[in-house]
């Protein structure tokens, strides 16, 4: 038996969001071992021509065939409006497994896919082992304080969503040419879609464009900073590097930020190239939401405190003196 | 008056450090509290109350240990609990969803509030499982929860009769407002409310009041129990994250420090030296 395996391609504005490049290599993981094929699902607006462009796009990332459902009420996406289309297409191409990103969309969609399925699902997958006869999913528990490693039991399909950032996205260094790409490219019927719910208006907060859960690079204060302007000094620094501004919880409850900068057991679990930890003591609660960060800089007036014992580099110091000193620096070299 | 009916799961307080022993998480000793998002649920179902009246069901799928929560829940305001021992051997988000549906598809419900997710097993899956297993819409992740009909919201135009929930919910860092027909689900974000503490009249008064405990044998029928199987996943360990590297400390003046961390950085390639990507 061939395997097929769907994912749900998200985008922000017209662009790819790269954790679905990332669902491409997970779902490649997938079937090592196995012929098959991979599917992907799309929706957008009925008027939205930039569909088509993505949808070329994604093939050229060694996707086999992509599935458009656009409809008036798809946009802004909410997972329970379009729910209905998706589950369509893969009652019709029976996949093994369904790879989702483990982004606020997907967050939503997945659990309520799995329950429309009677799927399993297995959420927020920071690896995937693939071995001749088993699959395994190790995923964070206790925000990271432990992992498991999770097995499907049941009926295929299965669910399974990914955590953005963990999983080495799919590249165009060898880009897939496709001679007749419109061949490859499907509409789907969008039927019975009901509009169950209204988005009346968003409004964009700080750290426009860049979600903390996919940021390559996080700028995080806490007590430390003492109160909005310090956080002013963060964002300049996080400016510069192209990265975003998070918080522990001590901050978000002393008001200095809003609360959805938290980082920690209670708040976002974020994973980035470098964390700089400035005015964070460390609890333990905010040390299971970053310690799975790839390079971590704390700076602390406090040599004692609990953040340096996980840090690469740590800075005893002033972070009113030296993260402008890093901002300032920093904008010198790149000059 | 609404009915509304707040799930709940009791977990490790979040301080607590995790100890592995054989496989599994070491229980022994821990201090459990209720969930943190759903106390904000909680909290939230207390705030309607006061506002509108209401009758706040609370429920969790649990160990006996559970009752702690659900008498702490009884103390703050909520009106009864139901705690839900599952022995289907899955004790998995679809059991659990299954188990929850099963006892409140019959209670006419106006609301079920809910939190984003629970701090230990992370999915945050059950609610809006359950969400889809009784044909509710949700709204994830709220900060701000309204509740009325078209008029009192001051919405000239709806789709659907009765009332609605408005909802400002956390989107990646951007604030989304939804409207939401009632009956629905909503989860609930940190940001939404403050939640209180027991009382000691409170406590007193949650003695007397409601807590029933039901068995998964009395509300899973046998097509149930082949969509649960049908979903199962198992958990085949546990184990502890991987060590970090030991870290080194930066000296120097202040100035020292800056440039030498990013030399460092450069070095590293961890960051670009030609402006960011």
């Amino acid at each position: 038996m061939s395997n097929h395996i769907v994912i749900v391609a998200e985008r922000k504005g017209t662009t790819l969001r790269r954790v679905t490049l990332e669902a491409i290599t997970a779902a490649t993981t997938l079937l090592i071992g196995h012929s098959g094929t991979i599917h992907a699902f799309l929706s957008g607006s009925d008027d939205d021509n930039s569909l088509i462009a993505s949808a070329k796009e994604i093939l050229q990332y060694g996707v086999h065939e992509v599935y458009i459902a656009k409809h008036a009420h798809f946009e802004p996406s909410q997972a329970t409006i379009i729910l209905p289309a998706l589950t369509d297409v893969i009652r019709e191409l029976q996949p093994t497994y369904v790879v989702i990103g483990h982004t606020s969309y997907g967050r939503e969609l997945s659990p309520r896919l799995a329950a429309a399925l009677h799927s399993g699902y297995i959420a927020d997958v920071t690896s995937i082992e693939s071995s001749e006869d088993k699959i395994s999913f190790i995923r964070p528990i206790y925000a990271g304080k432990a992992f498991e490693r999770r097995q499907f039991q049941g009926v295929a399909p299965y669910v399974v969503s990914i955590r953005p950032n963990n999983n080495v996205p799919a590249t165009l260094v060898e880009p897939v040419t496709i001679t007749n790409p419109d061949e490859h490219i499907h509409q789907v019927k969008c039927e019975g879609i009901q509009l169950s719910s209204i988005v009346q208006h968003v409004v964009k907060r700080i750290n426009e464009g860049i979600d903390l859960t996919e940021a390559e690079i996080i700028v995080a204060g806490g007590r430390g900073v003492r109160g909005a302007e310090g956080f002013a000094i963060l964002k300049q620094l996080a400016d510069e590097l192209g990265g975003a501004v998070g918080a522990s919880r001590a901050a978000c409850d002393a008001g200095y930020c809003d609360y959805a900068l938290q980082i920690g057991q209670t708040g976002k679990v974020v994973t980035p190239q470098l964390y700089i930890a400035c005015g964070i003591s460390g609890a333990i609660q905010h040390l299971a939401g970053m310690s799975q960060s790839r390079t971590i800089v704390a700076i602390n007036k406090d040599r004692e405190a609990p953040i340096f014992s996980i840090a690469d580099y740590g800075i005893v110091g002033d972070l009113f003196e030296v993260v402008p000193l890093l901002t300032a620096q920093l904008r010198e070299i790149r000059q | 008056m609404f009915k509304i009916v707040v799930l709940l799961k009791q977990t490790f307080d979040t301080e607590e450090k995790i100890h592995i022993v054989n496989g599994a998480v070491n229980e022994e000793g821990a201090k459990f509290i209720i969930n943190p998002y759903d106390e904000y649920a909680l909290e939230e179902a207390l705030r309607i109350k006061e506002q509108h009246d209401a009758e706040i069901i609370v429920i969790s799928v649990g160990p006996e240990r559970s009752t702690h929560a659900l008498r702490s829940a009884l103390a703050v305001g909520a009106d009864q609990a139901i705690l839900i021992a599952d022995h289907t051997n899955y004790s998995q988000s679809s059991s659990v969803a299954h188990l929850l549906a099963a006892t409140i598809r019959p209670m006419k419900v106006d609301l079920i509030l809910a939190g984003l997710f629970a701090v230990d097993s992370g999915s945050g899956s059950v609610a809006l499982q359950v969400a889809q297993l009784l044909q509710l819409p949700h709204a994830s992740a709220a900060i701000k929860i309204q509740l009325g009909n078209a008029e009192q919201l001051h919405i000239k135009e709806l789709p659907w009769d009765g009332n609605v929930a408005r909802i400002e919910r956390d989107v990646e860092g951007d604030t989304e407002t939804v409207l939401l027909p009632l009956p629905a689900l909503i989860t609930a974000q940190q940001g939404l409310n403050d939640p209180r503490y027991p009382s000691l009249p409170g406590i007193m008064k949650a003695k007397k009041k409601p807590l029933t405990e039901l068995f998964s044998s009395d509300l899973l029928q046998s097509e149930d129990l082949t969509k649960i199987s049908a979903s199962a996943t198992s958990c085949e360990q546990i184990l502890p994250p991987d060590a970090r590297p030991p870290g080194q400390f930066i000296t120097g003046t202040a100035q020292q420090q800056a440039s030498s961390l990013l030399e460092q950085l450069i070095e590293r390639s961890i960051i670009k030296k030609g402006g960011d990507s």
